[in-house]
């Protein structure tokens, strides 16, 4: 296959990814007659949104009082002062309009008496800047992402948006000026590489879980489109911020929602002891996750953990009772018999830290712009846009609140929408296509080819992928040490190196999935360094980064967004934001719960 | 534990074939996917469609020892062996267990699956009461995984026509929602003798759904509604 008869297809925008965040952009778009196409590698029902379980937060009000403005401080405070307070404040204004506007779409919500949507307790919220326990998560049972997702599919379905359904995106195209011209992508079933021309591309590819052994993540999670940025020469910002839930069911990683917490559930060690009142007195089990994820690391490794190896804690949920459990959690009470025979209403579920969420990602503003530094300030690419759990804005900075990424896909995907609504007004034709940039694509894709793919075979995809895993969990997890990061960054290093060797047994053309997990597992070495690079060089306690050898925050020195080159590893820093739109900012002080 | 698997990769098979692995590392919990994932690990080549690992993205419906389910919510030491695992029935087979859904997926376009409000609507949520949410379980939870539809006899008579039961349970969630303003259009659409009233009770899509969801009730529930329009 050469750049010549190459399939190729034009449209104004290529969505890539049709999760939460690809599919609310894509339904902006389709709405405003843009012509737009929508790349996933899965049908889009089976992106990863559909697993988020608690809800998304907005200042609603229904249960107890709320304001947006509460929802901006506790979500800087959750980012322990590493998020962007212009995005932040963003976010929490929408949030509420973009609540109303899903339940408009069909969402359906659980209800209160009242008939209005029902929300949750969830972690690290308080009313009045700080105060007492907030309720501001709205939850469709434990099944908000499923929930969600299915609305804005259907909702596409209407707007007739154009799907690409099973294609792997390999590539971005880019030109000498800089632009974004669309994507080289793979269309599974048949093999057959196309091009997808388009005046803007926006990534909405998802985090990057499978870096991890134990995760709560899809096997689809492995971050397609941060490792696509960095090979278009972008950097990804802050990705030694890896958020690990302190409730997967421990030794599996299936997700026990934080929502089990924010309905009464609380955790306890092997002494029977409710060890968060000693960690956060005031929060207790709703304190944010890095927090929580900490605490519980810490009772395990003080020999306070539970079962025959001391290795988990229990959540408690039984005193709540069958009938709040199965109506207000039907999902993990399902999993939880299905994966290992417990019945939450009469048994306590083993629980432990796992990897879960990619706070880092590709850098953008809050239109969903993706911006790089240039000179003193920065400047965005032109074409391309990237949103959600791939992109980096920053809302979540050093730790994410439970409840805000289903509020962050939905806010930004419609951001990203209108952003390139007016791309596509003055920038009304596709640019010629640069093909070199082309051929660099195929080439990459090619390397998988018979013929062409000459590792000695000495090293398999799935033999490499489970170390690596292993590598990330054994050198870069909940507590990390600069000695033990540098051994970690040696060993990705050389796995990088390894993949050299890799060799695929099948090169069949229909459907082939020994290739598309090859080039996933490239995408997931590029981003296996860059975690553990980032993670060495930040020398403080932050959030999810927790260093026993800088055990305190460092504002000073620290109060800044780390960027990581691919090209020779380099890393650069850029300033936070710390001031809103509209709003006086909230400085950085000491963050208790 | 021994396994035998259905293989056909159209470039390099006559035709299809059942192939024998065994596996001596099965532990108790494990799962069907988990094994499928420990038998491509040995054959890189055996293609089968996967993601989340817990139930709740539907790629992994396939037939187990004859029966619909997912592979990831079903315990290996829970069946039969040699354990036997094919593609769902009745579909067109695309490569080993992988088999084409856009006939299960323009099923459920069709019934066109979103929510219909002619009204302008409010500033804030529509009000909903619980009971008239409650209306909505047993239907808003389908994962689109296909179980049911294929393993529907009426289905497999006329693929072209009826539209199975995800499709018509989705139809019902629409209708069952205090908020759709399209009752009359959707009725509708599910009239005549194949779309809907190909469904003969036969409750295979019962049986398999791994969400524990009941469509022919929902199909009876649409039948019920018919009725009531008509008087």
């Amino acid at each position: 296959m050469s750049i010549e008869n190459l399939e190729r297809r034009r449209f104004d925008t290529l969505v890539i990814g049709a999760g939460g965040g690809g599919l609310r952009s894509a339904l902006q778009l389709a709405e405003a007659d843009a012509h737009v196409a929508v790349v996933s590698k899965v049908f889009p029902t089976r992106s990863h949104t559909v697993a988020a379980q608690g809800g998304m937060n907005a200042a609603l009000a229904n249960v107890l009082p709320d304001n947006w403005h509460w929802h901006m401080y506790d979500t800087i405070k959750g980012s322990d002062y590493l998020g962007d307070q212009d995005a932040i404040e963003y976010m929490c204004r929408s949030a509420s309009h973009l609540v109303y506007e899903l339940e408009h779409q069909g969402v359906p919500f659980s209800r209160m008496d009242s008939g209005k949507i029902y929300q949750r307790p969830f972690g690290g919220q308080s009313q009045n800047f700080g105060g007492e326990q907030a309720a501001r998560t709205c939850a469709a049972a434990d099944r908000t992402g499923h929930a969600i997702l299915h609305t804005l599919y259907q909702q596409n379905i209407r707007a007739k948006t154009h799907f690409f359904d099973e294609y792997f995106a390999v590539d971005l195209i880019k030109d000498k000026d800089g632009f974004i011209l669309g994507a080289l992508v793979l269309e599974i079933e048949t093999g057959e590489p196309l091009l997808i021309e388009a005046k803007t591309t926006l990534l909405a590819t998802g985090g990057a879980g499978q870096l991890f052994r134990t995760n709560t993540n899809a096997h689809i999670n492995t971050g397609d489109g941060l490792a696509m940025a960095l090979r278009a020469g972008i950097p990804l910002q802050d990705m030694e911020f890896f958020q690990f839930h302190p409730t997967g069911i421990a030794g599996k990683g299936m997700l026990i929602t934080e929502g089990a917490r924010g309905e009464g559930g609380y955790l306890v060690n092997k002494d029977g002891e409710r060890f968060m009142e000693r960690y956060a007195p005031h929060a207790k089990d709703l304190a944010s996750r890095d927090v929580v994820s900490r605490a519980i690391a810490t009772e395990v490794r003080e020999g306070r953990g539970c079962g025959p190896n001391g290795d988990h804690v229990m959540l408690k949920l039984d005193h709540l009772g069958r009938d709040v459990l199965y109506q207000r959690l039907p999902g993990i009470c399902d999993m939880s018999k299905a994966f290992m025979h417990i019945d939450p209403a009469e048994e306590e579920i083993p629980v432990f830290p796992t990897a879960h969420y990619t706070m880092g990602g590709i850098p953008t503003n809050r239109f969903g712009q993706v911006v790089v530094p240039v000179d003193q300030g920065e400047e965005s690419i032109p074409g391309l846009y990237a949103v959600g759990e791939c992109a980096c804005v920053s809302v979540h900075g050093a730790n994410r609140l439970g409840g805000n990424s289903l509020l962050d896909i939905v806010v930004f995907g419609r951001a990203a929408g209108n952003d390139i609504k007016k791309y596509l007004e003055t920038n009304r034709h596709h640019r010629q296509i640069d093909d070199e940039s082309l051929e660099q694509a195929l080439a990459h894709l090619q390397r998988w080819d018979e013929g062409k793919d000459l590792g000695d075979g000495s090293e398999s995809v799935s033999g490499l992928r489970a170390e690596l895993q292993k590598t990330m969990e054994d050198y870069c997890s909940v507590f990390r040490t600069e000695d033990v990061l540098k051994e970690g960054l040696d060993k990705v290093l050389a796995l990088e190196k390894r993949m050299n060797n890799v060799r695929i047994t099948d090169y069949s053309k229909v459907f082939n999935t020994a290739r598309i997990e090859a080039l996933e597992l490239e995408n997931l070495v590029d981003l296996a360094v860059a975690t553990v690079k980032s993670a060495l060089e930040r020398k403080e306690s932050r959030g999810a980064h927790s260093r026993i050898d800088y055990p305190e925050r460092d504002d000073v020195s620290w109060l800044k967004h780390s960027l990581y080159y691919k090209e020779d590893h380099r890393m650069d820093y850029k300033p936070v934001t710390l001031q809103p739109v509209s709003v006086e900012s909230f400085p950085p002080k000491p963050r208790v719960y | 534990m021994r396994f035998k698997i259905y293989r056909y990769n159209p470039e390099k098979d006559q035709k299809p074939y059942m192939q024998e692995f065994v596996l001596d590392n099965v532990t108790d919990d494990m799962m069907l996917r988990d094994a499928l994932l420990l038998i491509k690990a040995q054959d890189e080549t055996l293609t089968f469609r996967h993601s989340c690992g817990e139930g709740v993205c539907g790629s992994d419906a396939v037939n187990i020892n004859g029966t619909n389910g997912l592979a990831c919510k079903t315990r290996c030491s829970e069946l039969k062996q040699p354990i036997e695992v094919r593609p769902v029935p009745s579909m067109p087979v695309i490569r080993d267990l992988v088999v084409d859904m856009e006939q299960f997926y323009h099923h459920y376009r069709a019934v066109k699956p979103y929510l219909t409000v002619h009204d302008p609507v409010p500033e804030v949520e529509f009000r909903q009461s619980p009971e008239q949410r409650k209306k909505l379980d047993g239907l808003y939870e389908c994962i689109l995984c296909g179980c049911c539809t294929t393993s529907c006899p009426s289905f497999w008579w006329n693929p072209d026509k009826f539209r199975g039961p995800a499709a018509l349970l989705q139809a019902y969630r629409f209708l069952a929602d205090s908020r759709d303003q399209a009752t009359a259009e959707r009725l509708q659409e599910l009239d005549g003798p194949y779309r809907m009233f190909r469904c003969h009770s036969i409750m295979n899509c019962v049986n398999v759904c791994p969400k524990g969801l009941n469509p022919t009730e929902a199909i009876h529930s649409i039948k019920k509604l018919m009725v009531k329009d008509l008087v």
